[in-house]
Formats: structure tokens, C-alpha cells, sequence
């Protein structure tokens, strides 16, 4: 029976690609329009924090409405919010390696206390120069970014213990570290002898949320793909899904698929850091920035830190454990209750189930099967909770409703399965158009699952939306799961690659929402708080331009006296103080574009003039009926040239002198 | 004479604005309070105090100088840049004389509760139709409002 539905989802996939969607139901019936119609006007019920996958930045949807609100700039430059571009944000794309401006992200961590969400802030990770990001729910901006140091490819990240102690990055491609005892100029064909792997807690400040580089634990060499931190009873325990145990370094599609079994790795962070604050740990030079931006300066810094914690496991016995899991397992996720962790093992045909409590058991039984470079391999059996038998085909990735159920997504048939936790037996399953990757269930991650929806994240549109050209857009998947039965209720496109998502109840950030900076609290060193404190001052060859901007005007809005080889700083104020009004600021022939500038924030674009002439500049963001009014000038002489800095607003020319 | 028919039409174009005025009023709340507050301003009308929490304001005298540098300031970061001092009209009227044409409730109520006044008070809306820029709301606390006031006065000459 259940193979025959295997074999029918195989044959849906093969034949989806030859034969479209003909024939193929949409999936929702018209009902499905009801339940996620949300009436103009009126409110979504939960937030959707979505990766915005290879665009590096976040993006934020209402459920169940799908309704695209926000794109969060996070890793890449954003044209539309000048995130990257002007002076105060630059800084946050800082790194080791420079100025970055486009990486990719997949994993939103929420946070959470007591193992439930709590509104504060989203994490998220960069994965190909790795950081983690925080975003901050109240302002809905990037406030923090940490770079990871002794890591490439930051996949497993940035997962959140049950307190919001820490996020942790793990690498996903081990390398010749890049710390100072290593060697990293060696034959790409002596991983086995020269490559590690590290995973990463970095810190979080309980009350400010800064972030800091905890520690790392030092381990062999393969690649670490996944992770959930432990709750309730095993909050103590962090647990990361491992492949290519067989170490290679090239065409891992098959030398990667060799061994039956490769690990979950279970890291007790609760004696790390006991050992940590011993001093216990070696620091190890390396190099990283730390990025932070201040809402009160609305300016970033960055710093470049020089030295990590770092911890062998082999040198502290009890800190790290490997569990045998199928075949390169993906998903490594823990259920509400804290007692049960799913490996999702992509080539696997079975989901095994771990149970924490045998896991402990085991550890103190040593019951293990040997060891990995010095790290005790516990027994399989000993550490099972149960399998799934024949679940579907390419399992991903795990969620939970709270009610004892569990959603895990699969790639290759394309579907959502239900299963019973406790039995280990599916109860339901729905196709997913196609290809799922991530699920989320509201909640699913936490102590208190929100339920109520799963959403799936799928890799492969082709005939779900009107084609535009060779690039489709990406999708996401809504399904009501109040029933005995998943219903498809909703299509709803999305950016960048959706990996994963959380949703949280809307009233949990609303009531938090910053309306507008307050200019009283503005601390930018170059912010003018009235138009009287408006001019423009040159020091050598900088020109800054104190500039306020209200509806509908600059101050300054005529400004002379810059010369070729002057660089100019616009550093505009809006001095407004209502809630969404931005100003927006643009001058012809800036090579780093524009401003957009929320109530009450001071933002700064330079601009070198490139020939002699006058050069108009104008507020981009419509403001009020005469916003086509907004606009000025700027008159650029030659170098030598005697004109004087002069700046003024609606001073009208004065008539000749009469002969 | 002139000055009724005049405040008349307005009163007529402030009624037919907040009839229509829900289509671009930006905001919800503001749709979903109109029908009740509709009595209160006609109220306000009546009283010319405007509409907003201030009912009885007690004046000065003489003076208050220490409210009156505290209005400046304000004056200076947030309300300068589109008002003058003189009856030059900027984006919105010059303040001079704004003492007499307004009560100090009516100041009070408009520039701290400036949505709900430009939709529902007829001399509001009618300034409105004249200079088409919505004045914003500039998050006044109530203490800033009556330093303003006092510093609107001061510059009317009140000693
Ligand atoms: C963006 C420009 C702008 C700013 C800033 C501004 N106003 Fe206004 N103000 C206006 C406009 C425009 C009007 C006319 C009503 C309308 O169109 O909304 C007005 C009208 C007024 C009036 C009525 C004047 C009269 O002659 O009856 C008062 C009082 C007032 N504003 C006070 C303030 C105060 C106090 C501040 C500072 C906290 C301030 N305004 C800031 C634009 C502004
Ligand atoms: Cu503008």
C-alpha cells in the first residue's frame, strides 16, 4: 500500500515534467479562497519570516495571505532602502575579506525564551563568507553582524538555544583552518590528514542582543550540514546533522555516498561553556569583523576581532557524541517535548526517530561502536527511538504541530508526510508542486508550536505561475493542518530561494513596532535638527552638507561653491516626525545611487562630482502633493575656481543694480 | 459678514471633505472613529477648540520666559522648517497673529492630534485646502505643545 503511493509519487514527479500541469490538480478547491482571504485593510494573522536565499536578504510575509510587506536588507546591498550604499550602512558589509555586497542566506532563527518564541529578534545566516546576522523585530532592521571565523559555507546556522544563549555556525565545508597554528596551503587531496571542521555558539547578549563569538569546538574533517538546539530536557545539548564522513574532496555526489551510515552529532554547549568560563579553552588568532549598527547614531561601526576560544573535544571527554544516522542525513530536528531528534537522511529509505533519554543512557553506559578520530561513535541501536518505514522519497526536513505530529518534506516525490511521533506511523500526506526544500509549521521549532498551517518552501515552480522567461519565480506553499487531512489552501511566490521560514503570531511584534526615529534622540555627528542648523562646510576637499528634508523641501535647496575634486557628504536629515514618510535624495551622476531616509534619521551619500556644471537633486520618495517640488541644485566650479561655499533656500535672486 | 459667508462654504467643504475624505485618509482607525466623533466636531466647531484632549488651557501672565526658550526650541527642530515668524506662508501659515485666529486649545489640539483635526475640525480642513500639504504629525508631547504656544504668543507680543 504505502509503496504503492511512493511509486505513484515517483511517477507524478517523472511524468509532472513531460506533461505539465494537465490533469494535475491545482490542489485547492474553492473553499481554500475563504480561509486565507484577508479583507483590505485588515491584518494577516501571523508573520512569515522567509530567507531570501541567494538574494542574502530577509523577506516577510503575512499568513495567510502570502502577502509580500517587507524586504529586509541583511548580506547583499538593497537598492531600494540604500542599505550598502550610503556611508552609515557600508559598514555592515564589512568582513575579514573586505566589503561584500552580496551573499546568500537560508536559515531565519526567531528568538526564543523558555523554548518559545518571545519577538525579539530573527537571526539569520550567510552562508558563503560566513556570518549571522540579527535583525530586530522592532525596528525590522539588520542591527548586527558577526563574521565566523575557521569556517566555509555556514549552513548549519543560525539555530537558537532554548534561551537565545547562543546561535551556532557550523562549516559546512571543513578546509585547512584559517587560524594561526594551521597550515592552509596544502594539496587539496590531503583532507583526510589536513582539513577540520568547526561549529561555532556565538553569543547573545540577553538584554541588548549583541552577539559575540562564544566559542568553537575543533572537529574532524567532514562536512556539518544542519542543526536544532535540544529543549526542555536536552536544553542542554545542541545536535548537528554530519556528511561525507568518508572525507573526500571531489565529486562528492558519489564519493560522498559511500558509507551506510554517517553521523548526528550531539554537543553538550552547557559544559563548553563551563569550561569556557574556566578559562579551559585555547584562544586561537584569527581574524573577523563585528559589525553593529546604532539606531540612536543611525551608523554602523565595524570591528575586526582577533581571537576565539577554542575547544578540542578530544583534550575534554563528555563534551561531543556522534549517533549513527542513514545515509547523509540533511534535517536534524527535535520535537516540542525535547525528547525525540528526526535525522533526515536524503538518500534513506527509513526516518529514524533518536530518543534523547536512550541517548543518555547510552553515553552512560558507553555503549559505543567505536570511535571517529577520538570521538566516542555511540551504538544505533542503543540510541534509536524507532524508523518510519517507507515514508516517502529524499526526506528533508522536520516540523512539529504540538500535538504529538510530525511534517517531514520531501524532495524527491514532492510532499508533505505526516507521522505519528510516538508510533512512528504516517497518518497523511500531500503533494507539494515541486520539489519541496524547508517547511515551516507556525511555532514548529519552539516548545509551543503555533500550528494552525504548514507552509512548504519548493525549489521548482515551472507551470504554477505565468512564465517569465528562463527564470520563474520561487514559491511557497500554504496547507491548512487543523484537519485530520492537509489541505492545500494557497500558492504564493517568493524571493531568492525561499530555504527556511518561522512564523510567529502577529500580535507578538505589532505591539512593538517603531513608528518613527525620534529627532530627539538622533546622535548622528552630522545631524541637523532644525533647518536653522542647516549649511554646508568645507574641510580641504570634503564638502559636507548638513541638509534637512520635509515635506516639500531641502535645506539647503541651492548650493555653490564645490569644486572638481571636491568630495561632497549629503548628509540628510528628515525632519519629519510621522509615521511613514520617508524622504528619499538622488543627485544626477552619483556612481553610489541614492537615499532613502525614515522620519527622524540622518543618512549620508557621497558624491564626487565628475565635471564642472549644475547639477540638480531631488527627493525620490513621493511626499505630499507638491513632492515634485522637492528638488535643488548643486553648481559645481573648476578647481581653481574663486566661488565661494554659499547655501541657501528660497533666497530669490537679487535684481541687477541699476547704471 | 463677509468673514461668515466665508467660514459658511468652508464649513460646507470641510462636511463634504470628511464625508469623502475616507478614500485617501490613510488611516483605518481614523474611518472606523468618523461616525462617532461626528457630533463632537460639530462641537468643536462651535468652541473653535478644535478637536483633541485639550478643553481648558490656562494661560500666563505675564510670560512664562523659561517656556518660551523651551517653545524655540521646539519651534526650531520641528515646526521651522515650514513655518516663519512673520505672516509669510511657507508650506504652512506664517505664526504671526496665530494667537488671535486660534484659541489656545484649538493650537494645542492641531499640533499634537493633527490627523484627527485635518479630518474632522472645518477650519483645519479648510487651511488644508489652501496650502495641500498635510501638515505632519511632528509627535509633540504635551509639554512641547505648551512651549510652543507659549513661544507662538510671545512672538505675537503678549508680555
Ligand atoms: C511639513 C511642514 C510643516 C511642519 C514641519 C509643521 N507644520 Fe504646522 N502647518 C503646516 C501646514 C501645511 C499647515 C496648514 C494646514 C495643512 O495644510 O495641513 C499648518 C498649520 C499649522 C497651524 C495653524 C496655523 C494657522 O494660521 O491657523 C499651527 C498652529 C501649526 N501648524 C503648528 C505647528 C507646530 C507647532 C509645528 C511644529 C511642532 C508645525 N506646525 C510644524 C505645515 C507644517
Ligand atoms: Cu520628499
Amino acid at each position: 500500500m504505502n509503496r504503492l503511493v511512493v511509486v505513484a509519487a515517483v511517477m507524478l514527479t517523472v511524468f509532472g515534467v513531460s506533461c505539465k500541469n494537465k490533469g494535475q490538480k491545482s490542489g485547492a478547491g474553492k473553499e481554500a479562497a475563504a480561509k486565507v482571504y484577508v479583507e483590505p485593510g485588515k491584518y494577516d494573522e501571523f508573520y512569515n519570516i522567509v530567507s531570501g536565499g541567494f538574494s542574502g536578504q530577509m523577506s516577510v510575509y503575512g499568513l495567510p495571505s502570502g502577502r509580500l510587506f517587507r524586504v529586509i536588507p541583511v548580506f547583499s546591498v538593497d537598492p531600494t532602502t540604500g542599505w550598502g550604499y550610503s556611508e552609515e550602512t557600508k559598514p555592515m558589509l564589512n568582513t575579514a575579506h573586505g566589503f561584500v555586497p552580496w551573499d546568500d542566506s537560508h536559515h531565519p532563527a526567531l528568538s526564543v525564551t523558555s523554548g518559545a518564541h518571545d519577538g525579539r529578534w530573527a537571526f539569520i545566516n550567510a552562508n558563503n563568507t560566513p556570518r549571522i546576522a540579527r535583525i530586530d523585530m522592532k525596528t525590522f532592521r539588520t542591527v548586527d553582524i558577526i563574521e565566523i571565523p575557521n569556517s566555509s559555507g555556514n549552513h548549519s546556522s543560525p539555530f537558537i538555544t532554548q534561551n537565545s544563549e547562543y546561535v551556532v555556525a557550523g562549516t559546512r565545508f571543513s578546509y585547512p583552518m584559517d587560524d594561526d597554528n594551521s597550515n592552509p596551503d596544502v594539496p587539496i587531496n590531503t583532507y583526510k590528514q589536513n582539513f577540520k571542521g568547526t561549529v561555532s555558539f556565538v553569543s547573545i547578549d540577553p538584554k541588548t542582543g549583541n552577539m559575540g563569538l562564544g566559542f568553537q569546538l575543533l572537529l574532524p574533517g567532514f562536512n556539518f550540514d544542519l542543526a536544532r538546539a535540544g529543549k526542555l530536557k536536552s536544553g542542554d545539548w545542541v545536535f548537528f546533522s554530519c556528511y561525507n564522513t568518508e572525507q573526500a574532496n571531489t565529486l562528492l555526489e558519489v564519493n560522498a555516498s559511500q558509507k551506510d551510515k554517517d553521523f548526528i552529532m550531539a554537543v553538550n554547549w552547557k559544559k563548553c561553556e563551563e569550561l569556557v568560563k574556566a578559562g579551559k579553552a585555547t584562544k586561537k588568532a584569527v581574524k573577523f569583523a563585528h559589525n553593529t549598527y546604532s539606531e540612536e547614531t543611525h551608523s554602523a561601526k565595524s570591528e575586526i576581532l582577533k581571537e576565539v576560544n577554542m575547544l578540542d573535544p578530544k583534550d575534554f571527554p563528555g563534551l561531543v557524541y556522534f549517533m549513527p544516522c542513514p545515509k547523509s542525513p540533511h534535517g536534524c530536528d527535535v520535537d516540542p517535548t525535547g525528547s525525540y531528534i528526526v535525522g533526515s537522511g536524503k538518500l534513506a529509505a527509513v526516518i529514524p526517530v533518536f530518543s534523547f533519554d536512550k541517548m543518555l543512557k547510552a553515553i552512560e553506559a558507553k555503549t559505543f561502536e567505536g570511535n571517529f578520530e577520538g570521538i566516542p561513535v555511540l551504538k544505533y541501536d542503543a540510541v534509536l527511538h524507532g524508523e518510519v518505514k517507507k515514508p516517502g522519497l529524499g526526506p528533508l526536513h522536520t516540523e512539529f504541530d504540538g500535538n504529538g505530529f510530525a511534517y517531514t518534506s520531501f524532495f524527491v516525490s514532492s510532499e508533505i508526510v505526516k507521522w505519528n511521533i510516538e508510533k512512528l506511523e504516517v497518518v497523511d500526506r500531500v503533494p507539494t508542486y515541486y520539489s519541496i526544500g524547508h517547511l515551516c509549521v507556525p511555532g514548529g521549532p519552539t516548545t509551543k508550536p503555533h500550528g494552525k498551517y504548514v507552509i512548504a518552501y519548493n525549489k521548482i515552480t515551472k507551470d504554477r505561475y505565468l512564465p517569465t522567461g528562463p527564470e520563474l519565480t520561487q514559491s511557497a506553499q500554504l496547507y491548512s493542518i487543523e484537519g485530520d487531512k492537509m489541505k492545500l489552501l494557497l500558492d504564493f511566490p517568493t524571493i531568492g530561494e525561499p530555504h527556511y521560514a518561522e512564523a510567529i503570531p502577529a500580535e507578538m511584534i505589532v505591539k512593538n513596532s517603531v513608528k518613527i526615529f525620534k529627532i530627539e534622540d538622533n546622535k548622528h555627528p552630522y545631524a541637523t535638527k532644525g533647518e536653522a542648523q542647516a549649511r554646508v562646510e568645507r574641510k580641504g576637499n570634503e564638502v559636507h552638507v548638513y541638509m534637512t528634508s520635509i515635506r516639500s523641501h531641502f535645506t539647503p535647496d541651492n548650493i555653490e561653491g564645490v569644486k572638481m575634486g571636491d568630495v561632497v557628504y549629503f548628509h540628510v536629515t528628515n525632519l519629519e516626525q510621522d509615521w511613514d514618510v520617508p524622504h528619499g535624495f538622488a543627485i544626477k551622476g552619483a556612481n553610489n545611487a541614492e537615499l532613502l531616509i525614515m522620519p527622524g534619521e540622518t543618512a549620508t551619500l557621497k558624491w564626487t562630482p565628475d565635471r564642472i556644471g549644475v547639477f540638480p537633486m531631488y527627493c525620490t520618495d513621493f511626499c505630499s502633493a507638491l513632492h515634485q517640488e522637492m528638488q535643488g541644485y548643486v553648481r559645481v566650479s573648476p578647481a581653481g575656481s574663486s566661488v565661494p561655499i554659499t547655501f541657501s533656500t528660497g533666497a530669490t535672486a537679487t535684481p541687477e543694480p541699476k547704471k | 459678514m463677509k468673514r461668515k459667508i466665508v467660514f459658511g462654504v468652508v464649513l460646507m467643504a470641510g462636511l463634504v471633505m470628511a464625508a469623502c475624505g475616507g478614500n485617501d485618509s490613510a488611516s483605518g482607525e481614523a474611518n472606523t472613529s468618523s461616525a462617532t466623533s461626528e457630533n463632537t466636531s460639530n462641537q468643536a466647531a462651535d468652541d473653535g477648540k478644535g478637536v483633541g484632549k485639550f478643553t481648558n488651557v490656562e494661560l500666563t501672565n505675564p510670560l512664562d520666559q523659561k517656556m518660551v526658550s523651551a517653545g524655540k526650541l521646539v519651534y526650531d527642530m520641528k515646526c521651522g522648517s515650514c513655518h516663519r515668524l512673520t505672516n509669510e506662508k511657507l508650506v504652512g501659515p506664517g505664526w504671526k497673529g496665530v494667537t488671535s485666529r486660534r484659541k489656545p486649545e484649538w493650537i494645542m489640539n492641531f499640533a499634537t492630534n493633527v490627523e484627527e483635526m485635518l479630518a474632522k475640525d472645518p477650519n483645519a480642513m479648510a487651511m488644508l485646502e489652501e496650502c495641500l500639504v498635510r501638515m505632519p504629525n511632528q509627535n509633540l508631547s504635551d509639554d512641547d505643545a505648551r512651549h510652543v504656544l507659549e513661544f507662538m504668543r510671545n512672538n505675537d507680543g503678549v508680555k
